[in-house]
């Protein structure tokens, strides 16, 4: 178990360089000049060799990353192409923090509705309200963002007025409820499917015998014996999620207007403003690399089980 | 004796129905016992059908446009109503669900089939140094925020392949291929690479790591047989069913990814039609999806309903069929 672990602490430093390696190139063989992105159109060739010879384009590509891993591990991710003068850190930070809220919301919605119904199905195996909670969830999660996102506004905003179209004022103002619902409705899906299938494995399971037979009452196995177990393998999903906590989301930002890592990675993208994109990527990778990590160890805490193997 | 009599008789009456219920009959008839995936395998099969008649089924061209006649209602010209344009909104569907049909047989093809099963093989069973570095590579792959890098990999190498399509073109005197959508189709493959056969690769590869170690196996390798046809006769037949669950549950994420891209712009390109473009123009790429529900609901939910049919029926068709190829989930 120990050489496991050290196995992966040492891989994961040499993931994280290929990732940079990978995003690196892409940024680098994209569309778009840099200096083309900076000086318009119509430049003289002169400024053009200054601006290269100014951003070190000159040099070779692996000296070029080089330079560039090393400034982004002391925080410095380069300075954006579109909006000048400003560094890719001054721009990212704030929606970073933006999107981490909204998707932190929207996770503990998808959690407070998913486990309860997974659970909920699962002890009601073979009545009519297994498939049905199934279905309903699988239904949801196949609404595309494109209707949930409209249909919500609709409803809840113009026809209710119970919350604005759009905005953004931080996790305890009431128009973070909407955007939050339409991310973490999808999701409820997954969590439903994946707690039913793993309480069904532990209803099996002699120890739930042996507990009832104990003379334990029911809410004591439920919640002690039957959820507790149950959530265990659920902890590696929530790992990957939490690492996206940070991704943002795309289509939801761009539909009511809020000013987070979506909106930005996408409009960058267009824009063709390839540091902030590289420095997204690399963000969004780094967080789902060191979340796998902790939750891989995280394991081994909770099961002692997996431990021993 | 008796028993030679039981192993030669393939002439006997009744061998026929015992011979026809091999894996995939008793499948599908446990299959047509579930009405639900049943429904869902219906749905899918009229969808699928509907886009591949396109050419037929349609009433304008999907490009048309007509100026006198814009943002209208259903009519019995135009079934749907009309666009922005004047475009004939039934036509675009059609021709938006052929896009999303070539996309998911295509990236079916070439990501899960011919990459994931094959690197899952190699993986599975020859182990040891092609199969750190598949799983290494799968690693580096997954490391990535999916749909980023999805639209990363789409925005960059757009430009290059219409250069080379382009260049092709003038070279060799075969034209038409950039206004087909030929090129869309290739950049959509490419970048929905990643997505695709990474979770065909690591299942492949888990089952193949059981599998190798069964006695008749070991038996076939003992009797001298050949690698390839242990992995096609012995291994492959054993491990379709697992694969054709995560097909099912991934030709809906695909499905759903290219209308994404394609609302987005990055994936097919005007004139050609796409569901995701078609939702993209709906909703102006999503800043007036409010005023198109409330104005013009059809040109936004017709395409919605397509795709949420179609998203809804390969999810249920995924679990009804975990539940008919492993009878122990039931």
């Amino acid at each position: 178990m120990l050489a496991y672990m050290v196995r992966r602490l040492l891989w994961t430093p040499v993931l994280l360089v290929i990732v940079s390696i990978v995003v690196f190139i892409l940024g680098t063989y994209g569309p778009g000049d840099p200096v083309e992105v900076r000086l318009g159109q119509n430049y003289s060739p002169e400024a053009a060799e200054r601006l290269r010879e100014q951003l070190g384009l000159n040099d070779s590509i692996a000296e070029q990353w080089g330079r560039y891993v090393w400034d982004a591990l002391q925080g410095d991710f380069g300075e954006s192409f579109v909006f000048q003068g400003r560094t890719v850190g001054e721009i990212l930070g704030p929606r970073l923090w933006v999107s981490a809220q909204l998707n932190f919301a929207a996770f503990l919605i998808t959690l407070v509705f998913g486990i309860p119904l997974g659970f909920y199905a699962a002890k009601r195996q073979g009545t009519w309200s297994d498939p049905a909670v199934v279905l309903t969830t699988l239904a949801l999660f196949a609404l595309p963002v494109f209707i949930i996102a409209p249909f919500l506004i609709w409803l809840f905003a113009l026809q209710l007025d119970w919350v604005p179209v759009s905005g953004w004022g931080g996790f305890f103002d009431k128009r973070i409820i909407l955007p939050a619902v339409t991310i973490g409705v999808p999701g409820i899906a997954v969590f439903t499917r994946l707690m039913r299938a793993s309480t069904l494995d532990v209803l099996g399971q002699e120890y739930i015998r042996t507990a009832r037979s104990k003379g334990l009452s029911e809410v004591v196995v439920n919640y002690r014996h039957i959820a507790r177990n149950a959530l265990i393998p659920i902890m590696t999903i929530m790992g990957f999620t939490f690492a996206s906590l940070f991704a943002g989301s795309l289509i939801t930002e761009l539909i009511y207007g809020i000013p987070g890592v979506g909106r930005i990675s996408l409009d960058s993208i267009f824009a063709r403003d390839f540091p902030v994109i590289t420095a997204i990527v690399l963000i969004g990778a780094t967080m789902l690399v060191l979340a796998n990590l902790l939750i891989d160890f995280a394991y081994t805490v909770v099961d002692p089980r997996i431990r021993l193997q | 004796m008796s028993l030679d009599s039981i192993n030669e008789s393939p002439s006997a009456p009744n061998t026929r129905s015992v011979r026809g219920r091999n894996q995939f009959s008793l499948a599908f008839s446990r299959l047509r016992r579930k009405r639900l995936g049943m429904i869902a395998l219906t749905v899918i099969a009229i969808i699928y059908l509907a886009g591949i008649f396109a050419p037929v089924l349609d009433t304008h061209g999907y490009s048309e446009t007509n100026l006198l006649k814009t943002q209208e209602g259903p009519d019995t010209e135009n079934f749907l109503g009309t666009d922005r344009l004047g475009r004939d909104t039934y036509t675009r569907l059609l021709w938006g669900i052929q896009t999303t049909v070539i996309v998911t047989v295509a990236s079916l093809l070439t990501g899960a089939l011919l990459l994931g099963l094959t690197l899952g093989l190699v993986a599975g069973y020859f182990r040891g140094t092609a199969d750190t570095i598949i799983a290494r590579v799968g690693e580096v792959v997954s490391a990535f925020p999916d749909i980023l890098l999805i639209i990363l990999l789409a925005a960059t190498v757009r430009p290059r392949i219409l250069d080379w399509t382009r260049s092709f073109e003038d070279s060799s005197g075969i034209t038409g291929l950039v206004s087909s959508g030929f090129v869309d189709f290739i950049v959509i493959g490419i970048a929905l690479l990643p997505l695709s056969w990474f979770g065909t690769m690591r299942l492949v590869r888990g089952q193949v790591l059981q599998l190798r170690e069964a006695d008749y196996v070991e038996a076939a390798r003992a009797m001298g047989t050949s690698t390839p046809r242990i992995l096609i006769r012995h291994i492959l037949p054993n491990i379709i069913s697992p694969l054709i669950v995560t097909v099912s549950f991934g030709m809906g994420a695909v499905a759903g990814t290219e209308i994404a891209l394609s609302f987005f712009g990055l994936g097919v390109q005007p004139p050609r039609p796409s569901l995701g473009i078609m939702i993209g123009e709906a909703t102006g790429r999503g800043s007036t999806a409010v005023s198109v529900l409330t104005q013009h609901p059809e040109q936004l939910l017709a395409p919605i309903a397509v795709v949420w049919l179609l998203i809804f029926a390969w999810n249920i068709l995924g679990d009804a069929l975990t539940d008919v190829f492993n009878p122990r989930s039931r």
